[in-house]
């Protein structure tokens, strides 16, 4: 079965916590870290890679550009 | 599969814009300004018109915009960039120039200039970012603000009789006959942002064409001014602003 993965890079040094991009991934990827960057700022990263499907609506929400968006068809074996 | 093997440049579908700068954002975090920002940013890299774009930056939040477009840009007076841009665009018609104003900016202070540059029919897109308030200053009641929305000057809420009404200064430049195309788009989710660059291409592309003034209101959220979290401010934005001040094509002619 052929799948659609995405992944996804976060400058989290850019990043600025407002957290529209969480709120915008409907596949439960990302949340607020805990730890903040040197600006003070929490930011937003990977909770659940696994699950991104590459749609790039975190990447288009995200008033400061912090987000990159790759998307690849892999095939994969059913169990 | 790890994911990190999809990472490499040909599986790319978004990043960056390459006309923004590599320069830190000033505004708040969620402002919606950063977002209008990056779509103009990418119509001007696919419509390949960097070297020919002037945009003209207001007084008010969006005042340090120069700072974040490499394309060239002047800072006019407040209110005032329309006049500026009419200016430019004559000297150098073969340029394509936008000017980017708040509400404050747009349709309080610089009311007159704009409705002579909309009247004249310029060719240029002017960028309207309506977020209801003086976000700059403090967060004050602007024209546009809602009728019982709170603001640092309106603390119990805009009251028509003291205050008067808001007004949709999108709807009446639309009754002007030099302006060509006049859309009222928002940024509040991804769904709206792309139908927003559908509608920023377009205005570029009039301009291109020498078709007359694209007008491009962008129902936008002041975060800080609201005094909400970010999300809450784009879900306020779909419930409040939204009905006062409907998404679309208000005017589109001469394709
Ligand atoms: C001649 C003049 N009058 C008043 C001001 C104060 N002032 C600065 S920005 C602003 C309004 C900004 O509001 P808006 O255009 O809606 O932009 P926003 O900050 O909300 O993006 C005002 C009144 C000024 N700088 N110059
Ligand atoms: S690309 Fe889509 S699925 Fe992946 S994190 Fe972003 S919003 Fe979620
Ligand atoms: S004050 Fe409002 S408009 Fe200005 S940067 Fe902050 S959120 Fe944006």
């Amino acid at each position: 079965m052929t799948r659609i993965k995405g992944a996804v890079v976060i400058q989290t040094e850019q990043c600025k916590g407002c957290g529209l991009c969480v709120e915008a991934c409907a596949s439960n990827v990302l949340t607020m870290s805990v730890n903040v960057n040197s600006k003070g700022y929490v930011y937003s990263t990977s909770l659940n890679p696994e699950l991104c499907i590459g749609c790039a609506s975190c990447a288009v929400v995200c008033p400061d550009s912090c987000i990159s968006v790759y998307r690849q068809s892999v095939k994969e074996e059913r169990d | 599969m790890d994911v990190r093997e999809i990472i490499c440049e040909q599986n790319k579908v978004y990043s960056k814009s390459k006309i923004l700068t590599d320069t830190t954002l000033h505004y708040c975090p969620g402002c919606s300004h950063g977002v209008v920002h990056k779509l103009i940013a990418e119509v001007i890299e696919e419509l390949g018109i960097q070297q020919r774009t002037i945009g003209v930056t207001p007084v008010g939040c969006g005042v340090f915009a120069y700072n974040y477009f490499d394309i060239d840009m002047v800072e006019a007076a407040h209110g005032r960039a329309c006049a500026v841009a009419t200016g430019i665009n004559r000297l150098a018609p073969e340029r394509v120039v936008f000017t980017y104003q708040g509400d404050g900016d747009l349709s309080a202070i610089g009311t007159g200039e704009t409705i002579h540059a909309c009247n004249r029919g310029e060719s240029i897109v002017v960028f309207y970012i309506n977020n209801a308030i003086y976000g700059m200053t403090g967060g004050q009641m602007a024209p546009t603000t809602l009728c019982g929305m709170k603001t640092a000057t309106t603390p119990d809420g805009r009251d028509p009789k003291l205050h008067g009404y808001p007004y949709k200064i999108t709807e009446m430049l639309a009754q002007l006959e030099g302006v060509c195309y006049v859309t009222r788009q928002t940024v509040a989710s991804a769904v709206y942002i792309r139908k927003a660059k559908r509608a920023i291409r377009r205005a570029f592309e009039n301009a291109l064409a020498g078709r007359g003034l694209s007008f491009v209101e962008i129902v936008a959220t002041c975060n800080s001014g609201w005094k909400m979290s970010p999300v809450a401010a784009n879900k306020w934005l779909v419930e409040n602003m939204l009905p006062f001040y409907p998404l679309g094509d208000i005017k589109s002619v001469g394709e």
